[in-house]
């Protein structure tokens, strides 16, 4: 089976351990990865008036992309992704002249109508290859990892694009059970990092971070597990903050899903680029015993 | 918050078509809420605004203008949603935000300016963040 | 601008004498081509203009005195990037003044430059790091892919597709994509996200050309070659020719062939 895929810009650069071990881990488990042929950025967040059409033609473009493609369903990775693309989607396919709008100005020789479906890896997993068959072909189980998982704002909200229940997720406790590791539910797993205000009020970061890494930290977690490249950076810098302001934290590893994916099917830390996470989690997993030595390590030892 | 509740509701001119504006831009009924404060309960970045989610909405539908124009709250606002999935009436009031902050920079008055970040931030920032926020702070 | 005006304009007499030759050329072409006059309009006002000339020589037969918005005259200079429509058509057409034949009722519009923010940077300083582009033009996130670029670009370059490329951190692709840029700056006066795409793609050439693709071997033998007078004795017996001698030398030099292999040799192998 082959499904496409949409990268996004961050997992190209800053965020390739998000991207990497997450194709890795999928070829794998006997699923291509296609990517869509000259996609452009997803314009990251939906725009929100009602007569913003410019704003829309970024995400339709790419769909439009993947039509040409001759998918019908589309994968991604990053969550701010997901939630443009998918609500443009939305857009174009319950608005009927937007979509005439759109259509025409866009140009590309094709009426787009919101036929493909847009997808999270994450339902993938859960919805295609399932929980089961993944636990099945887990060759490091990753037990004794107390992971809490982080949903952040944009795979939940709104509602109709929801990859899950909006007030209590599951799929990436049950991702990470069927992995072999505890899952740690707390309250704060849906609380927003503060997103794009770090553009413009950097210095607010880390109130945003404060609330979600105590309250994960006071329910036991050793580490966060993310699916969004800018919670990765916005937990990793406001924790840092957190730390020299001396307000008595320790650093809380913050891992993607696709690099425990990736343990635990077996294909090693070197496909998981820990070098680039903001908050390193090479010394937790060490000490789980879960970076073991690789055959390409022991070569390039040898 | 720290703003008196105290509201004086004046005749002008511009009260109106303030008003059917943030209705066109958001798509939302103003009359809707109920004021029960769901919306600022919820809301992550609550605490750096200076006058809460809740009335954000009071004021638009009074129109007043000036009012949420001299307030940053919609430019603190990062569009998480909190408010929307939780609001009992079903309001989406990140919609009302982002119609007023669009009533300013369709002005071509950015909140933020690219040559303004520091250039070891827009190095360090990922392109998602840079992207966002220019698309919510700049017109 | 009327044609008076930019006359009055044009005081210093290099450009009097270029506004004399021009003028004749002028002359000459309405004698020599008996050609059909065909109605166009340059910036909103009709003339009559020989068929089968180029926009920027119709400018000239109308009057016009070209200070600026013409250079190399031959489609590499950038210098004359024009707009056009024609009626009953939306649709807004580009291209270069010096290399587009005039067609009835076209409405004609130059835009000899368009401001644009060109960041100013160190370049010995520069990596081939993404990072130096975000750095530099953060506006370029300002994007919104709705490709009045790529649709301005009279040299046909997929403009968008190379800021996406940018976007995603590669320089490699932008590069490549924008070879063909000629910096006229239309890209630029069509942008919804006010980016200055010319100056971006520049940035990204030189990042390519000077960072990432690997060095040419040969290079540095030539180099050395040079520095050690190998050829000076050529440039001297050319510093002792006489001018038309070099014209002719020039006209009659061998070119190597577009289809050449990598063992295409000159005819004449003395400079070799």
């Amino acid at each position: 089976m082959s499904l496409a895929y949409y990268p996004g810009c961050t997992l190209k650069t800053r965020a390739r351990n998000l991207e990497e071990p997450a194709v890795a881990s999928m070829e794998a488990l006997g699923l291509k990865l296609d990517e869509v042929p000259r996609w452009n950025c997803c314009g990251a967040v939906y725009s929100l008036a009602d007569d913003d059409l410019i704003h829309q033609v970024a995400p339709v473009r790419n769909l439009i992309r993947v039509k040409k493609q001759g998918k019908s369903e589309l994968v991604t990775l990053c969550a701010f992704c997901l939630n443009t693309l998918k609500r443009a989607n939305l857009l174009m396919k319950q608005d009927v002249a937007k979509r005439d709008t759109l259509n025409d100005f866009i140009d590309e020789g094709i009426d787009y109508g919101g036929e493909v479906k847009v997808l999270h890896l994450l339902e993938v997993l859960r919805d295609r290859i399932g929980w089961e068959a993944l636990s099945r072909k887990v060759k490091l189980p990753l037990h004794g990892l107390r992971a809490a998982p982080y949903y952040g704002c944009t795979l939940l909200r709104p509602r109709e694009i929801a990859i899950d229940n909006v007030e209590n997720p599951t799929v990436l406790g049950d991702f990470l059970r069927a992995l072999g590791a505890g899952p740690v539910d707390f309250p704060e797993s849906t609380r927003c990092c503060g997103s794009y205000q770090v553009v413009s009020s950097p210095g607010d970061i880390a109130e945003y971070a404060r609330p979600i890494l105590n309250s994960a930290l006071s329910h036991g977690a050793e580490a966060l597990v993310l699916t969004c490249p800018l919670c990765d950076y916005n937990l990793g810098r406001g924790q840092k903050e957190l730390i020299k302001k001396g307000s008595g934290f320790k650093e809380m590893p913050l891992i993607y899903f696709t690099q425990l994916l990736a343990l635990a099917l077996g294909l090693g830390p070197q496909a998981c680029h820990f070098e680039l996470n903001h908050g390193g989690p090479e010394s937790l997993l060490k000490e789980k015993n879960l970076l073991p030595q690789t055959r390409s390590v022991q070569l390039i030892e040898g | 918050m720290t703003k008196k509740a105290s509201v004086t509701i004046s005749p002008k001119k511009s009260r109106r078509e303030f008003i059917k504006k943030v209705k066109e831009l958001s798509g939302q009924n103003l009359q809707l809420c109920y004021q029960c404060g769901m919306c600022t309960g919820n809301c992550p970045a609550a605490a750096n605004m200076d006058v809460s989610p809740r009335r954000i909405i009071e004021l638009a539908r009074l129109g007043l203008e000036e009012e949420i124009a001299g307030s940053r709250t919609v430019w603190v606002c990062a569009s998480c949603l909190a408010c929307a999935v939780n609001c009992p009436r079903g309001f989406d009031l990140a919609r009302v935000m982002e119609a007023i902050r669009l009533l300013t920079l369709r002005k071509n008055v950015d909140r933020v300016r690219p040559e303004d970040i520091p250039p070891q931030e827009r190095g360090d920032l990922p392109q998602i963040a840079m992207v966002s926020g220019l698309r919510k702070l700049t017109g | 601008m009327s044609a008076k005006q930019t006359k009055k304009k044009s005081a210093a007499t290099a450009v009097k004498h270029r506004a004399k030759e021009t003028a004749a050329t002028a002359v000459k072409e309405k004698k020599q081509i008996a050609a059909r006059l065909i109605p166009i309009y340059i910036m909103g006002k009709r003339y009559e203009v020989p068929e089968g000339l180029t926009i920027m020589k119709a400018m000239e037969y109308a009057g016009y005195i070209l200070i600026r918005g013409c250079g190399c005259r031959g489609g590499t200079c950038g210098a004359c990037g024009t707009f056009y429509r024609k009626p009953g058509d939306y649709k807004l057409q580009v291209a270069l003044a010096c290399q587009k034949t005039v067609e009835p009722d076209m409405y004609i519009a130059q835009i000899p430059f368009f401001p644009a923010n060109r960041a100013a940077y160190d370049f010995a300083g520069l990596t081939a790091a993404p990072e130096e582009v975000f750095k530099l033009y953060p506006e370029l996130f300002r994007c919104v892919a709705c490709n009045s670029c790529t649709k301005a670009c009279p040299q046909g370059i997929e403009v968008m597709d190379a800021i996406s490329a940018l976007k995603q951190g590669n320089i490699t692709v932008a590069a490549q994509l924008s070879f063909d840029c000629i910096q006229c700056g239309l890209c630029t006066s069509r942008c919804f996200g006010e980016l200055a795409q010319y100056h971006m793609f520049q940035l990204a050439r030189r990042i390519y050309g000077a960072r990432i693709i690997p060095r040419a071997e040969h290079l540095a033998g030539i180099v050395k070659a040079v520095n050690e007078g190998k050829y000076d004795r050529f440039l001297d017996e050319l510093k002792g020719t006489k001018e038309a001698e070099l014209k002719k030398l020039y006209q009659e030099r061998e070119i190597e062939p577009m289809a050449a292999g990598e063992d295409w040799k000159p005819k004449d192998s003395r400079y070799l």
